[in-house]
């Protein structure tokens, strides 16, 4: 016997009590106080009595969750299929793992039901403003399929503890005075007010957020069925609405384009206003945002561009930007570009007088789900971007140009290079700018042996200690 | 002229915008704690809520509306473009506050999704749009879920305080190509969008990854594509969003089918876009995002997606060397190839086939469709005919036949 259908706890502790005393689930007639259920009252007295301090029985939280809600269901058999569901979980804990279970199928099937039927009450629940003495008040009706108004008044709480506000329903009604949550029997519609003053403001919204041309009742109807219109103020709409749909589109359609309205001022872009020689830094790097030689800027966020002053005597040359680098716009700034700064410091080369910029100025990479793959730029690429990186030399005209892995190498020599043989030793190009070939510092991070990373490490810092006398030099 | 007016202006001015999100945010409530006073008004819970439906079948979260109609942009296909002739309105900062509170208080709805027309400057519309935001929030302590649009190019300290006081940002991508961009939007900067998206990622993660660093949009960002007003065909569109969701962090993408507007452009198509296009294009979203298919997979048929069925099935029906797969020693990833079966159907598969041979009434029990996965799918009970899934029948069997309704459409 429980308090009434919505009394988890009292089943709970009665369940526990039959199953410590092997009350199979045949045995149990579950039955609830009042409400006019058929058996209440008739078996009250010959319920097996529950001994007061029910024993503890370990199941998994999961059940507890899944009974704790499907319990609320209106289906009178709620009871025996989750004390039978109980008992196999107490002798089995791994019985809720068989998804395809029969009690199991129909116990999540209850619950689903009722977690629906509690979404949709805090949706559809329609306040309406009553003036009363110690101020407003907002009452709403509501009819639920499930016994949910104890499980679902908190969400109420919780969104709108500032008011003081009811919900009444057939079974149970709900208060809430600002301070404390009532529970009261339930109420009739003519109980709640009939109206709002501000549902014709609501109605205007709901109209005009509709698009006529395209209809989709079906849509709608699954999501906010009929049984929720006649509380619903705006549903008196929908009929009228859908009957007008076609019409208003068509009308739409088959309207003659009307005359552009004229004198409207338009908002111009700002256009960037060109350097007059040309040729500086900031004018290249206003330009190469525009670049369209090869296809990668369709994907990329923005050129990103070097960095540095503008008279360094050394420039340091890379393969591309990576994903932080396309996201700031500025080079260096992930993960190989930490490393490098870590390296650079080593070798005592002075950063802030090194001037850093890549090969290839737009991020190449294969989006995987959230997250970008980098990619090697092609040959073509390379090319296509040299003379970006050509002008940047002619305008900084740098002492040494350093290049960090392959792609760079080439970029800068112009002729493909092998690294392991190019590496270490200072070369003079054809344009007779001194070149210090090295590897690319995602080659270290990419190394898996933490041995071969260290000396890898070593090694490059040693190449970039060659760098350093070039700054010094100034 | 009076609120009523004014807000039957700008909702329809706002409809175009599909998103209607209130999910995802960072949980809040205003319920007493230990016994004190309400906090401000409001909460979010997670999950979002839809309010209402409309007959169109798109959900009514928010109070979605523009503040002002009034527009310095002539993009083609926006009903509020510059040279369209359609009635002009403006919220104060105040009206629209007020107004989120009412039908807030009713329980009308989860929030606020606040867009624009740009007026005067970029700066200019997106100062009066945080305004809005920063009323709600700092006057009345609202906690419910605010949506702003940012404009590009609008100053960064703006887009800072706007990701203080909103849950989510969101900019719209509008075309999935530059060029039929600059032809229907001739004011708008594809380039500036997506730097725009990207800053909006940057300042997601730092806010994310510091504890003590300001809030920022805890919702995250999402991005609209018009579907259909250009010629760009499903596989550039799909190919989009792949490199939107893997460079900005994007929750989502919405498509929003072309459809005809009062006092349209002559240079847009006449024809609406066929709502089952936009329909496919969510569903190959979801089979990117949740089902380990790529672009090429899905659009390997072709440039355009089926109309007549869903994407999954017409890989299927492409790929059936894969199949049949049998339902105890399939992987997950390969459960979640066969048509009919769901992310939630194949956990459960994966779970009970430890404890049984999984026969016909399971799967029917789980509310499976048997029609459409036995042909794929070798089950305790069930040996699917190679033959039939060879043939040219297996097509009819699957794809009932186009309904007039449907073509109505």
């Amino acid at each position: 016997m429980l308090a009434g259908p919505a009394d988890v706890a009292g089943w709970r502790t009665a369940a526990r009590s039959l199953l410590a005393d092997g009350v199979p689930a045949e045995a149990v007639v579950w039955s609830t106080g009042g409400h006019g259920d058929l058996f209440a009252g008739a078996d009250a007295g010959d319920a097996p009595a529950c001994s007061a301090s029910a024993p503890s029985i370990s199941v998994p939280r999961e059940f507890v969750e899944l009974a704790g809600v499907g319990l609320l269901h209106s289906d009178p058999g709620r009871f025996d299929l989750f004390y039978r569901l109980l008992a196999r979980v107490a002798a089995n804990r791994t019985a809720l793992g068989d998804a395809a279970d029969p009690d199991l199928v129909r116990a999540r099937a209850l619950a689903k039901a009722v977690r629906r039927d509690k979404h949709k009450m805090t949706a559809f629940v329609r306040f309406r403003e009553v003036a009363t003495e110690a101020g407003p008040r907002f009452v709403a009706w509501f009819e639920p399929d499930h016994h949910i108004v104890e499980a679902t008044a908190p969400f109420f709480v919780r969104r709108f503890a500032a008011m003081r506000w009811s919900i009444l329903t057939p079974e149970r009604s709900a208060h809430w005075d600002g301070a404390d949550l009532m529970f009261a029997e339930g109420a009739r519609r003519a109980d709640a007010p009939d109206g709002d003053a501000l549902e014709a403001v609501w109605r205007t919204y709901y109209a005009n957020i509709f698009n006529p041309a395209r209809l989709k009742v079906s849509a709608m109807r699954a999501e906010m069925p009929k049984k929720y219109w006649r509380n619903l103020p705006e549903a008196s709409l929908i009929s009228p609405m859908i009957a007008e749909a076609a019409r208003r589109t068509s009308a739409m359609v088959a309207a003659e384009p009307p005359v552009p309205k004229k004198g409207q001022r338009l908002m111009s872009k700002p256009i960037a206003p060109l350097s007059p020689d040309g040729n500086d830094i900031d004018a290249l790097r206003e330009e190469v945002d525009g670049c369209r030689n090869c296809p990668l800027w369709a994907d990329a966020t923005q050129a990103v561009f070097g960095e540095g002053p503008d008279d360094a005597e050394v420039v340091v040359v890379g393969e591309q930007p990576g994903d932080r680098e396309d996201i700031a716009g500025r080079p260096f700034v992930g993960p190989a570009g930490a490393l490098f700064d870590r390296a650079a410091e080593a070798a005592g080369l002075d950063r802030s007088r090194v001037y850093v910029t890549n090969a290839v100025k737009h991020f190449k990479f294969e989006p995987r789900g959230k997250f970008r793959l980098h990619k090697s730029p092609s040959t073509s690429e390379i090319a296509a971007c040299r003379p970006w990186l050509a002008r940047e030399l002619s305008t900084i005209r740098p002492r040494l140009v350093v290049a960090m892995g392959a792609t760079a190498a080439r970029a800068v020599i112009g002729k493909p290079v092998k690294i392991g043989e190019a590496r270490g030793r200072l070369t003079t190009s054809a344009e007779g700018v001194e070149v210090l070939v090295t590897v690319h510092p995602s080659f270290l991070l990419r190394l898996p042996d933490e041995a071969r990373k260290r000396e890898e490490y070593d090694r490059f810092v040693a190449d970039l200690g060659l760098a350093a006398p070039f700054v010094k030099a100034a | 002229m009076d609120i009523a007016a004014k807000l039957a202006i700008l909702a329809d001015a706002a409809k175009y915008d599909a998103s209607c999100a209130s999910s995802g945010t960072s949980k809040r409530h205003s319920a007493p704690v230990r016994g004190g006073a309400a906090r401000g008004l409001g909460s979010t819970e997670g999950a979002g809520i839809c309010h209402s439906y409309a007959p169109d079948g798109r959900c009514i979260s928010l109070l979605k509306v523009l503040l002002t109609n009034a527009c310095a942009f002539d993009c083609l296909y926006c009903v509020n473009r510059a040279s369209s002739n359609v009635a002009r309105a403006r919220f104060s900062v105040r009206e629209v506050v007020d107004l989120t509170l009412d039908f807030y208080r009713r329980n009308y709805i989860e929030g606020l999704f606040l867009s624009s027309g740009v007026i005067r400057s970029p700066d200019y519309t997106m100062e009066q749009v945080v305004r809005v935001a920063k009323s709600l929030r700092l006057d009345h302590g609202f906690k419910g879920y605010i949506h702003l649009k940012t404009i590009p190019d609008a100053a960064p300290e703006l887009i800072s305080e706007a990701g203080l006081y909103a849950d989510r940002l969101s900019i719209n991508i509008e075309l999935p190509d530059e060029t039929s961009l600059k032809r229907l939007a001739p004011e708008k900067d594809g380039r500036s969008v997506r730097k725009a998206m990207a800053g909006l990622r940057g300042r997601i993660e730092e806010a994310k990854a510091e504890r003590r660093a300001p809030r920022f949009a805890p919702a995250g960002q999402s991005t609209q594509m018009i579907v259909g007003a250009d010629a760009a065909d499903d596989h550039a569109i799909l190919k989009t969003s792949s490199t939107l969701y893997a460079g900005y962090q994007l929750r989502r993408v919405y498509y929003s089918a072309f459809s005809p507007i009062p006092d349209a452009s002559a240079a847009l198509p006449l024809k609406p876009a066929p709502l089952m296009r936009e329909h496919r294009l969510y569903q190959a979203d979801w089979l990117m995002r949740f089902y380990g298919f790529s672009v090429e997979e899905i659009t390997e048929g072709g440039g355009m997606l089926d109309l007549a069925m869903d994407p999954k099935l017409a890989w299927a029906l492409r790929n059936r060397h894969f199949f049949p797969l049998d339902v105890q020693r399939a992987s997950r990833e390969e459960l979640m190839r066969v048509p009919g079966l769901g992310k939630t159907t194949v956990d459960r598969i994966l779970s009970a086939r430890r404890f049984r041979a999984i026969r016909s009434a399971d799967l029917a029990r789980l509310r499976v469709s048997l029609a459409k996965v036995t042909p794929f799918l070798r089950l305790a009970d069930h040996r699917p005919s190679i033959a039939l899934l060879d043939s040219g029948r297996l097509v009819e069997r699957l794809v009932p036949p186009p309904r007039q309704l449907a073509l109505a459409l």
